[in-house]
């Protein structure tokens, strides 16, 4: 799908909190005499006083510092989540009053499992394509929520990005076209008024994860008539090293196309932010004319694809807000399983 | 804190905005809407930079009501680079050796997220200076 106007991201901006749980942690805990490989090293933990509002915060101030745009320019703030701090009443309202945005603009919270990030950029794409707003704000920020003892509490982690979308002749990086795959598939949910969600196993990887990447990679590469090769770098949707290494493979990428964008090792798996911290870290240390090629996915399940090419404007905008590896080296390790509990909120005190 | 009072002060909390003296100047946080030194009453919304340096600071082990989901926790003055001097909790420093004359930054945080009603207070607290531009 392309836009009528000519559409980039204007600004980025990456938030990872500081404290850091290693896997370590989780297994001598509830697996202390199995000798099963960790799938990550470590994963971020919010701070005790940080929640989706917070991280997102942090993000737009980030991404509005790059895009040198006063905030009152914004005509849409959305946040893709799936850990919203209320059930009801909008994560975004508070997001744009903190960044001076309010009050003509737009506000909304998407939802779509890890997808929901990428479901605001492509929203965000089109309000600025159809000359409907000349900036627009999309966020994918999480908290992830997992079972204590459970595969994914391995990797549920915290953070995520923020992008704004703008005309063309300010971009730091120029959308060629995006679009969406999205079937139902019931690999990981949550039902209301349950702490934390349930998945399907390995139910999660073939047809879930695989086919809707796969889906959404050769849908936009057979409208733009490109392949693998003819990208600089490539960002997936990050649940753990293993799945990004096979749907590298799978589409004829390569290793050192993933690498600068493959943070899961040290954040683990942001949910919703998870692809969007990846685009950022690729942003910072993209060259101008490096074409990108970006796919999420969220279970239940989808996946949206862009193809962006990097400008000269990134060089000059890059240093305006700290790069994804400072966040990365901004950190505190959590050196007690109790400790990560009260962090996580997993105490319940009544 | 009072809904109605959180609500009245969330562009302060939120993001540091004071208020400017049109007058003299003179920068005020929290906002005042009439000057103490001049008695001008043209003052107009500020938005602070949000980076100082550490003044003074505390650590609170025994945390008054309402904050004890956070505590323990510091709290520190801040002297803004704009002038006004500011209290508030300091963040991210687990680890860190506070030290007065400390770069430090604004960022937004919970500040309670066990009020009465149930809402949450977000606001600003300062941590020390993350590097790298803003």
């Amino acid at each position: 799908m392309k836009t009528e106007r000519a559409v980039g991201i204007v600004g980025y901006g990456a938030y990872v909190p500081r404290p850091r749980l290693p896997a370590k942690r989780i297994a001598e805990t509830w697996l202390p005499s199995s000798s099963r490989p960790l799938p990550v090293r470590e994963k971020s933990v919010p701070g005790i006083d940080e929640d989706t509002v917070t991280m997102s915060i942090e993000a737009a101030r980030n991404a509005l510092s790059r895009a040198a745009i006063d905030p009152s320019e914004l005509r849409a703030v959305w946040v893709g989540t799936e850990s919203k701090p209320y059930a009801v009443k909008p994560t975004s309202t508070i997001v744009a009053e903190a960044i001076g945005a309010t009050p003509n603009v737009s506000a909304a919270d998407m939802e779509f499992a890890c997808k929901a990030g990428s479901e605001a950029m492509q929203t965000a794409v089109a309000y600025v394509g159809s000359g409907m707003a000349d900036y627009a704000l999309a966020i994918g920020m999480d908290a992830a929520q997992s079972k204590p003892g459970d595969a994914l509490e391995y990797t549920a982690a915290a953070g995520g990005a923020a992008y704004v979308f703008g005309p063309a002749d300010r971009a730091l990086a120029l959308v060629e076209a995006s679009n969406s795959y999205v079937t139902d598939t019931p690999d990981f949910f949550r039902r209301q008024h349950m702490h934390y969600p349930e998945h399907g196993h390995r139910f999660t990887g073939e047809p879930a994860y695989f086919t809707h990447i796969q889906g959404a990679t050769q849908e936009i590469m057979s409208e733009l008539g490109r392949e693998a090769a003819d990208y600089r770098w490539a960002v997936f949707h990050q649940p753990n090293p293993k799945f990004v290494h096979r749907i590298t493979k799978l589409l004829g990428f390569t290793p050192e196309q993933v690498k600068p964008g493959m943070v899961v090792e040290e954040v683990g798996n942001t949910y919703a932010g998870s692809s969007l911290l990846g685009l950022a870290a690729v942003l910072d240390v993209a060259a101008p004319g490096d074409r990108i090629f970006f796919c999420s996915y969220g279970s239940g399940a989808g996946s949206d694809a862009f193809s962006l090419v990097a400008t000269e404007r990134l060089i000059s905008m890059r240093d305006a807000a700290p790069r994804v590896r400072q966040y990365l080296s901004h950190r505190y390790e959590i050196r007690e399983y109790g400790h990560y509990l009260r962090h996580a909120r997993k105490i319940r005190m009544h | 804190m009072q809904l109605p009072r959180y609500h009245r002060l969330r562009r302060s909390f939120y993001r540091l905005e004071g208020t400017r003296c049109n007058r003299c100047d003179r920068l005020f946080f929290p906002g005042r809407r009439i000057c103490p030194d001049c008695r001008s009453q043209d003052v107009e919304p500020y938005q602070f930079r949000g980076r100082g340096t550490l003044y003074s600071f505390t650590n609170v082990q025994q945390p008054p009501r309402g904050f004890g989901s956070i505590g323990p926790y510091a709290v520190g003055m801040v002297r803004l680079e704009e002038g006004p001097l500011v209290t508030s909790q300091l963040t991210d420093v687990d680890g860190v050796d506070l030290v007065i004359g400390m770069e430090v930054e604004m960022v937004t945080r919970k500040i309670q997220d066990s009020s009465e009603h149930g809402y949450i207070v977000y606001g600003y607290k300062f941590r020390p200076l993350l590097t790298g531009a803003r």
